[in-house]
């Protein structure tokens, strides 16, 4: 199994800029099954890919690939026409909240958000709209989720993940990159990657991802990213304390980090001496999970956590 | 982006919030004629002159060319001298405050430059309390957060008497509920007066953050006077840089002064730097992976020169600008690349480095370590540039390379 996606997901694209078109197009090399756009302006029309197969993704294709994705004015429509269960937006910030609470109003399981920068009030409305609701939201400001050679959402490079038994998830987009790429060369490779974003307000935290890993059957162990800012990380090493079976090996981004200063991510801020790398790691360590020096490491800390 | 006090009193006036009269001087001239229409129209003869910086601990802070004088003066001198006295108070304070350096515990040794002040009408004070609002990221909600502990750091209350915090969620789609403020009084022990006042500030105070999409508004003190209104003494606010472009006009308001200058000139090229004291300059692609850049560096036994994330969808440009801004910290003795392309492509960062190299010259070692979208093409970029770069394979064998390369320099 995998957490998340699967080889059955139907995806589709709300926001198809430069940005988004170049990473459906990526998608579509991995073997997504990408069904179907959202573009209210050009709706009823149709946006053709095609190129090389990206052999990393999806087994059993061809060299190249071809595919026409129909557009649709509205999720709702594109939902009708496609029998999508999942969308990735890639709307400007000014518009993504509200293209994440169309794909809920329109009933679609999972959104992937990307989009960087969204006003956190956005957040705060789009959050408190999905309540109640059937809709799981991950990110945004994130890289994707990904389970190898079934279903790739987002923006990571695909080649980099290979299917195996270990879970990742993280707060930093290529962050994720760093362990998966690690995991990979240690042959343990990938049931699922996971990026929740590196905003204040979010959809999917860690614990939800953490609880998907532990019920899934093919997850051995897992990598948990953190960074400095908010307290997420200490809420998961709190669940992994008293929940988890699996081992999990983290770390934390920000150790250098100077209080006070906003490292890139919204949410990546010491301030009023909360959310501290060293605060962090130590409820990690508490919680016994490995944690590794240094980023470059964290394939190994996996590799200690699963003896 | 933050504001300065004076700023945030007139957005907060402009709302009907309460705030004491008063007028910003940028000169000894303007902080002496705000003196007289200040005690007429409040017919208080006490004015205060504060320091304007974004940073707090004013009241405690002294000015390093003057350590006699503080961040913040209550002037007294017009209770028994009349307005042309406190005029002559204000008159030499204000001589040495402005264009002197400022020192508060959240400035740093180096402290700031104080280039505006803020003439107040003194204020009969009751009773100081703390109010905040700010977001509560496990809530995904704004809060409004008090304390009966006004002009105290409410980090130091949490610590020592949590019991005195209160606080309330604010839903979205409701906003503050009269009956959340009412519990917010009440939990304060205010009464009559005072409590109705209250919660027609703080529900203000609630819409005034939705409106103005703020990170955090703090007033800290709020003060009751001896006459029951409730009003706010000092303002801290600090606002989405997200939400930035549907507020031009306090986008205007920034003050460019108190930032660093390489960090405005990097986020006026929408990259995010910040300046740190160590002589490794880094650039990489993740706000995540670049502080664990500079983790690494420091583990290896270096110091990071900077943060720098120039994001996702950067340009060549952009990178060119990047580098721009790490060649000009004179203490910077080697650049480490770090970029493991998702959106990012590698070959635009190669481009971007070799434009840059072309264009500013570089004099100092160079790291490079390419991996994700794009990779070959990155690297046969490079490698065609003919470039003296040093290629790495991981985060930590590029970490090592510069070290070595910049320790005998």
């Amino acid at each position: 199994m995998s957490i998340l996606v699967d080889r059955n997901t139907k995806v589709l694209v709300q926001g198809l800029g430069k940005t988004g078109q170049f990473h459906t197009d990526k998608a579509i090399a991995y073997g997504t099954r990408m069904v179907g756009a959202v573009h209210p302006s050009r709706a009823g029309t149709e946006f053709h890919f095609e190129g090389e197969t990206d052999h990393s993704g999806v087994a059993g294709r061809g060299d190249t690939y071809t595919a026409d994705l129909p557009i649709y004015a509205t999720v709702r429509e594109a939902v009708a026409g496609t029998g999508a269960n999942a969308t990735v937006v890639y709307v400007p910030p000014p518009f993504a909240a509200d293209a994440i609470m169309e794909a809920a109003a329109a009933g679609i399981a999972l959104v992937v958000a990307i989009t960087e920068g969204i006003p956190v009030a956005d957040m705060i409305k789009a959050k408190r709209y999905l309540e109640g609701s059937g809709t799981r939201l991950v990110g945004p400001n994130c890289p994707g989720v990904i389970t190898p050679g079934e279903c790739k959402i987002g923006i990571m490079p695909g080649y980099i993940h290979q299917r195996g038994r270990i879970g990742v998830v993280s707060r930093s987009g290529t962050l994720t990159y760093e362990a998966v790429h690690q995991v990979t060369q240690l042959q343990l490779g990938q049931t699922t990657a996971v990026g929740i974003g590196g905003d204040p307000v979010n959809g999917t935290d860690f614990v939800d991802v953490l609880e998907m890993f532990q019920a899934d059957d093919e997850t051995e162990g897992v990598v948990m990213i953190g960074e400095i800012g908010g307290t997420a990380e200490e809420e998961a090493a709190e669940y992994v304390k008293s929940e988890m079976t699996k081992p999990v090996a983290g770390f934390i981004a920000g150790t250098t980090a100077p209080p006070g200063k906003r490292m890139g991510h919204a949410g990546a801020i010491v301030s009023g001496g909360k959310g501290t790398a060293r605060a962090k790691i130590e409820a990690m360590t508490v919680a016994g999970i490995v944690v590794a020096e240094t980023p470059s490491d964290m394939g190994e800390a996996m590799v200690r956590a699963l003896r | 982006m933050k504001i300065h006090e004076h700023q945030a009193k007139l957005l907060m006036a402009a709302r009907g919030i309460p705030v004491p009269l008063g007028r910003v001087a940028r000169t000894v001239d303007e902080a002496v004629a705000a003196v007289r229409p200040l005690i007429e129209e409040s017919g208080n003869p006490v004015v205060v002159l504060k320091a304007q910086i974004h940073a707090g601990g004013r009241g405690k802070g002294t000015f390093e060319e003057h350590p006699g004088v503080r961040g913040v003066n209550v002037i007294t001198d017009g209770i028994a001298g009349g307005p042309g006295a406190a005029e002559e108070a204000v008159r030499e304070l204000a001589k040495r405050m402005l264009g002197s350096t400022l020192v508060t515990i959240q400035t740093g040794e180096e402290g700031k430059k104080v280039s505006r002040l803020y003439v107040e009408q003194g204020i009969d004070i009751a009773r100081e309390l703390y109010l905040a609002v700010l977001l509560d990221r496990s809530a995904s909600r704004n809060i409004v957060m008090a304390s009966t502990e006004g002009g105290v750091e409410i980090e130091r209350v949490a610590e020592e008497t949590p019991q005195k915090i209160v606080r309330s969620e604010i839903d979205p789609a409701i906003g503050l509920a009269g009956f959340q403020a009412n519990e917010l009084a009440h939990g304060l022990g205010m009464e009559g007066d005072a409590a109705k006042n209250f919660v027609r500030f703080v529900k203000a105070l609630a819409d005034a953050a939705t409106e103005l999409d703020t990170d955090l508004i703090e007033i800290n003190p709020l003060v009751v006077t001896t006459a029951g209104e409730v009003m706010a003494l000092d303002a801290k606010v600090a606002f989405d840089d997200n939400s930035l472009y549907r507020h031009p006009d306090i986008a205007d308001m920034r003050d460019e002064t108190e930032e660093d200058p390489a960090e405005v000139a990097a986020k006026n090229s929408g990259l995010n730097y910040i300046k740190l004291d160590g002589t490794i300059g880094c650039l990489v692609n993740g706000a995540g992976l670049a502080m664990a850049t500079m983790d690494t560096i420091k583990h290896v036994g270096g110091e990071p020169a900077n943060f720098l994330d120039v994001g996702g969808g950067a340009t060549a440009d952009q990178v060119t600008t990047a580098f721009q801004i790490i060649t000009s910290d004179p203490h910077v003795k080697g650049i480490f690349v770090n970029i493991f392309g998702g959106i990012m492509r590698c070959d635009v960062i190669a481009t971007g480095i070799v434009e840059a190299v072309n264009r500013v010259g570089l004099e100092v070692p160079l790291v490079v370590r390419l991996e994700g979208t794009n990779v070959d093409l990155g690297r046969q970029i490079i490698e065609d540039s003919g470039l003296e770069v040093t290629n790495a394979d991981s985060l930590r064998d590029g970490a090592e390379k510069i070290l070595q390369l910049t320790e005998n320099l």
